[in-house]
């Protein structure tokens, strides 16, 4: 059985054409480095998020791999241009079957 | 020899001055000016707290909202079964507590776990649990931006003496008070950080420390722990009595939570 | 014109005294914190490498922001901006952010497209120790560009014993 978790994004819902907008995505997650070790010296295994895409309109416009270096409830602030009306669709997916989605919509005059 | 007048007009005006400096260091503590580390944070550290969209602790205040409208089964009764709409009705809560409530005095942990025991059949959360400090932070935000309003009262006044004496007396190891480091050296550094006056304006937070959010009775057994002291156990008496007195000592500040701590 | 040179005695001696501090302070540094000093920036060199796979690196074009001084090395915020028109013919393909003194040198890579507007990435990074990041970002040309910035990580004065 996959987890997941709580994510959040933050981006305009209306834009101008070919303005370029500013999207944060920010998601729940320990990003448990791999580096820690318990009370009793055993390491603490590693489970982050590994991948971040963001499409537009079913379009990849931009991913991000995350190493365990980011920290924890790992934030990106990105930007692409506001093409068309349409959804933008965000997944994370990571470690231990990990998966989130979010969407937003935005409508482009 | 007469003096002039000048020189009784030049000493008298020197005395008055004397008088107003001996009068602004008497000054009783509380009255004067309280700071907030918030103040003390790099402007990256205050933006994440300031702003919700980066506030880590959010993801708390939304699971707590969750819990809150939650029926934990059919027969079992939510917060919101009692108390509506959390938004409205716990306006101004989270600033009152630690609290006497039924001759007891109940930190917020304490009164959601009595609510949880008492009327709704349900067992106790566990302190720095997920559950516990999700709820305590949907209360927490509540009250966010106005002033901590807890007062002296008959009712608890033998606990704040307590709460007083726990915040004056030395312990642990390294035999240090509270008050040695936040009251007497607040302003100085240790080991390169400064040393804040310690007032609990901001809990629950996200304090980047321990890479996820939590209540103000465990930055206590951090503190108790930093002096080489046995900590207070979490929900213990004591525990209330200093807390108790910590949002005594911060009253009129502006409650920040949840708030983001280095 | 009048030109003053140093005759070679004390232009060798000068450059000697160069070498020999540089030396010193590379030996006083492998003294005090051996791996600190070669292993990890080794490290570093080695992610740099994989992801170059030799390409000569330019200088530029890419600014990264850490603060200076930070108060907790958990959660530091990173802002990395590179210098490109990202129209479809000449964009950046790609920014990848390596720390040198992280147990593990990449932080994280961003995947860019000529979607995206600008080449402007915001993140909260964690920094194990006082050290370099770099950030190198890869054109669509193939070419590669590189920025860095330097930061002191300092630790909280009370420590957590659960």
């Amino acid at each position: 059985m996959s987890k997941t978790s709580r994510t959040a994004i933050t981006m305009p819902a209306q834009a101008k054409k070919g303005s370029i907008i500013e999207i944060r995505a920010i998601a729940q997650h320990d990003m448990e480095s791999g580096f820690r070790y318990t009370e009793g010296g055993k390491i603490i295994p590693r489970d982050i998020i590994r991948t971040f895409i963001c499409t537009y309109n079913q379009v990849e416009v931009f991913k991000a791999d995350f190493y365990p270096g980011i920290g924890a409830n790992p934030l990106i602030i990105f930007t692409t241009i506001a093409t068309e009306t349409g959804v933008l669709e965000f997944k994370w997916s990571g470690d231990d079957g990990y998966e989130a989605t979010n969407q937003a919509r935005i409508t482009v005059s | 020899m007469k003096k002039p007048l000048s020189f009784h007009f030049f000493s008298f005006v020197c005395l008055l001055l004397i008088a107003y400096q001996a009068v602004e260091v008497c000054a009783a503590p509380g009255s004067s000016k309280k700071q907030s580390s918030y103040e003390l944070m790099t402007a990256e550290n205050k933006a994440m707290q300031d702003d919700s969209t980066l506030n880590p602790a959010m993801f708390w205040v939304g699971d707590g909202e969750t819990l809150w409208n939650a029926k934990p089964s059919s027969n079992k009764s939510s917060c919101a079964s009692c108390h509506q709409d959390g938004k409205k009705t716990m306006r101004g809560v989270a600033a009152q507590f630690p609290k006497v409530v039924n001759g007891k005095l109940q930190t917020l942990e304490g009164q959601i776990n009595q609510c949880r025991e008492g009327r709704q059949d349900l067992p106790k959360l566990a302190y720095e649990s997920k559950d516990l400090l999700a709820l305590t932070t949907y209360i927490a935000i509540q009250s966010k931006g106005m002033p901590i309003a807890v007062k002296e009262s008959p009712a608890n006044r033998e606990a704040l003496q307590t709460g007083k004496k726990w915040f004056y007396e030395r312990m642990g190891q390294l035999n240090l008070s509270c008050a040695q480091c936040h009251e007497e050296r607040a302003g100085l550094k240790l080991g390169g950080s400064l040393i804040p006056e310690g007032h609990p304006n901001a809990y629950p937070i996200y304090r980047l420390e321990w890479q996820t959010l939590g209540s103000v009775q465990r930055r206590l057994r951090n503190c108790m722990s930093g002096v080489r002291a046995q900590q207070f156990e979490y929900g213990s008496p004591e525990m209330a009595q200093l807390e108790l007195f910590l949002m005594w000592r911060a009253r009129g500040m502006p409650l920040e939570a949840p708030g983001v701590r280095p | 014109m009048k030109v003053i040179m140093h005759p070679p005695t004390i232009q060798s001696r000068r450059l000697w005294l160069t070498r020999f501090k540089n030396m010193s302070f590379l030996l006083a540094g492998a003294w005090f914190s051996p791996l600190t000093v070669f292993a990890k920036k080794e490290d570093a060199a080695i992610a740099i490498q994989a992801i170059t796979g030799g390409t000569k690196i330019n200088q530029g074009r890419v600014t990264l922001v850490i603060p200076p001084l930070v108060e907790n090395g958990n959660l530091v915020v990173l802002k990395v901006s590179v210098q490109s028109p990202m129209t479809a013919t000449d964009y950046v393909k790609a920014i990848h952010v390596i720390a040198e003194g992280n147990p593990l040198p990449n932080i994280f890579t961003a995947y860019l497209t000529p979607r995206s507007g600008s080449a402007n990435i915001t993140t909260r990074v964690r920094l194990a120790d006082s050290q370099t990041v770099w950030a190198i970002a890869q054109m669509s040309n193939g070419s590669f560009w590189q920025g860095s910035a330097e930061t002191l990580v300092t630790l909280s004065a009370c420590t957590e014993a659960i």
